[in-house]
């Protein structure tokens, strides 16, 4: 656990004291992502940097693991934290293996377990350790040079990992596959990470924490799905777009929308059935299922009104289906594609699951609006 | 280093040209007055080997611990000054600053190692000083932040990424020191100048040459080696050359 108390840096520059952090307390918990988010200037970076000591706190008082940074010597203290800056700094006059070994060496391991653990990372970022290890950084694209800094960073096992700006210099399309390699192995690893971004969708997608700053204070902390939902002031909102309730849509998942317990009816039933079953319930729409429980097409209540014989014969295509482990952006945006209200869900066996509905959707928005909470994507 | 073939076409060209002015010298006889002074070419070679090698060493074992310290940020707002100093010391022609240690020191070889030393010196200083400062902080602050003492930041990412322009400044300064070593004669430094000079004066060719080819030689001998040295030691991620 990362823990601020009341942390203030002052610099001294000739036209008077410049406050860059005033009076920040946060926590950011074991195994949490907690991003430091906020425009140009505004104290994320200091603050950041005030965890490892490269810049040294005015006043207040930052722990790592309950022990208090001031403590450590400072350069020991820094071997026991991961660091990454967006110019990656992987040394040039070294191979991808000697960058990785570098704070191992510093530590004092003997060579031989270094490299096994170099070539060990290297395999889990996805790079063929005996294609990788005797390049040099020149040698790798800007994307494989990120993913080196990343996993020189981790190499000797820290439980804290400090990012600055990390994926900020990849193009668009690389730094999502990045974030996600990057999410996917922290889910495994576990670190304790702080992370300072400019990018507000960067920071809902991979943060447990938003840490908002502006001018040197800590304007809001909390989840990306309460930030989002409840921007403590006006320039929070701003600062998070206009569209933020569409960007909560990706941190709620379709299970948590879906509407269950909804009747279907199955290729041999009959029309009136599946007339009386709708006008049971008020619905427009039912979903005809095969005998295993997959959906197969719907029956529209308007459509079907009057006729009689099986419901196969009524029934309409499904303009698509949703699975429940997709967030509501995409589900929403699928219903925009086919201009539907409704969309069928489907498990992970493809069976029906229920129905997300427009109405539906707004509802939980406005639910969480009212902050009864809403499942955040993990 | 893959030369090109434009340049092979004109190490050919040379080598054509070197030959046939040495059949020219061969039917003038131009040889054999060489040879008469084998006997001095050999001691004046070592001699003038020495005033290079001392002269040049202690500029690069003085040059370069300066630059090193001029770059360090807390030399930051002085280092310029002490630069531009330097600079105006380069632009007094090398025969000036001969002549000027003589007044200072007298005669013979301390003089003219020293005069050689001050020509020597600069290039060193400037390019060790510039390499230093061309190194991306964001390294440094990779270093900081991974937990590298200062003495490791200067030692493995410093200095390895400022080495090969510090070698540029080390070969241009021996080439000028070389080069400007037949001077030392004029203050009874001896040397090959002294075949150089006396060959001149009594318009006597075949002396002249017998300074003068090996000079050439000897020039072309120490910037090959200082090449090669800066190929192997410059490490190969940041030596364009590899």
């Amino acid at each position: 656990m990362i823990t601020l108390d009341n942390v203030t840096k002052a610099f001294e520059t000739p036209s008077g004291t410049v406050i860059a952090a005033q009076n920040i307390s946060m926590e950011v918990q074991d195994g949490e992502i907690c991003v430091l988010l906020g425009p140009s200037g505004c104290g994320k970076t200091t603050t950041l940097k005030m965890v490892n000591r490269l810049i040294e706190p005015t006043s207040g008082r930052i722990t790592i693991g309950g022990k208090d940074t001031a403590a450590y010597d400072p350069v020991e203290l820094r071997r026991t934290i991961g660091y990454v800056i967006q110019q990656i700094g992987l040394f040039p006059n070294m191979t991808v293996e000697e960058n990785i070994c570098v704070v191992p060496k510093l530590l004092g391991w003997d060579m031989e377990r270094a490299r096994k653990r170099a070539a060990e990372l290297l395999a889990t970022i996805n790079l063929e350790p005996a294609l990788f290890l005797k390049r040099y950084p020149k040698e790798l694209s800007g994307g494989q040079q990120q993913r080196v800094g990343v996993a020189r960073a981790l190499a000797a096992d820290p439980p804290v990992l400090l990012m600055d700006e990390p994926f900020g210099a990849i193009d668009p399309i690389n730094r999502e596959v990045i974030q996600d390699e990057f999410l996917k192995m922290h889910r495994r690893l576990r670190k304790t990470v702080m992370f300072v971004s400019h990018d507000i969708d960067e920071a809902v997608k991979m943060a447990d924490k938003i840490a908002i700053f502006r001018a040197g204070k800590l304007e809001q902390f909390a989840s990306p799905d309460h930030v989002l939902a409840h921007p403590a002031n006006r320039f929070i909102a701003d600062f998070v777009g206009a569209d933020r309730t569409l960007k909560r849509l990706r941190l709620v998942k379709v299970g948590s929308a879906v509407e269950t317990g909804w009747p279907t009816v199955t290729a041999g039933d009959d029309v009136a059935r599946a007339l009386a079953l709708m006008a049971e319930r008020d619905h427009k729409y039912i979903v005809m299922v095969d005998p295993a429980g997959r959906p197969q097409a719907f029956l529209a209540r308007d459509a079907c009104r009057d006729q009689n014989g099986p419901a196969v014969k009524h029934s309409l295509p499904l303009p698509a289906t949703v699975r429940l482990d997709e967030d509501l952006r995409s589900a929403v945006s699928v219903m925009f594609m086919h201009d539907v209200r409704w969309l069928a869900c489907v498990d992970d066996d493809g069976l029906f699951a229920g129905y997300v509905t427009q109405p539906g959707i707004t509802r939980l928005l406005r639910q969480t609006y009212r902050g009864s909470g809403v499942e955040p994507v993990a | 280093m893959r030369p090109s073939w434009l340049a092979r076409t004109l190490i050919a060209l040379a080598f054509l040209a070197t030959f046939a002015l040495g059949v020219l010298a061969h039917r003038s006889g131009l040889f054999e007055q060489v040879a008469k002074y084998g006997a001095d070419i050999a001691f004046l070679s070592r001699q003038h080997m020495k005033l290079v090698a001392i002269s040049g060493g202690l500029a690069i074992a003085v040059g370069v611990p300066l630059g090193l310290w001029l770059s360090r940020p807390s030399m930051r707002n002085m280092a310029e000054g002490v630069m531009q100093v330097l600079n105006l010391g380069s632009t007094i022609p090398t025969l000036a600053v001969i002549a000027l240690a003589m007044s200072l020191l007298g005669i013979g070889v301390v003089p003219a190692i020293f005069g050689l030393w001050v020509a020597s010196l600069l290039p060193i200083v400037r390019n060790t000083y510039a390499g230093m400062l061309g190194v991306p902080a964001y390294y440094i602050e990779a270093a900081d932040g991974m937990g590298m003492r200062p003495r490791q930041v200067l030692a493995q990412v410093e200095l390895p990424n400022a080495l090969f322009v510090m070698f540029a400044g080390i070969r241009t300064a021996l080439a000028i020191n070389v080069g400007t070593a037949p001077l030392a004669f004029l203050i009874g430094g001896g040397g090959l100048g002294e075949l150089i000079f006396t060959g001149i004066d009594l318009n006597e060719p075949g002396m002249m040459l017998a300074g003068a080819i090996p000079t050439a030689l000897l020039a072309v001998l120490v910037d090959f080696l200082v090449g090669a040295v800066s190929f192997w030691v410059v490490p190969r991620g940041v030596n364009p050359l590899r």
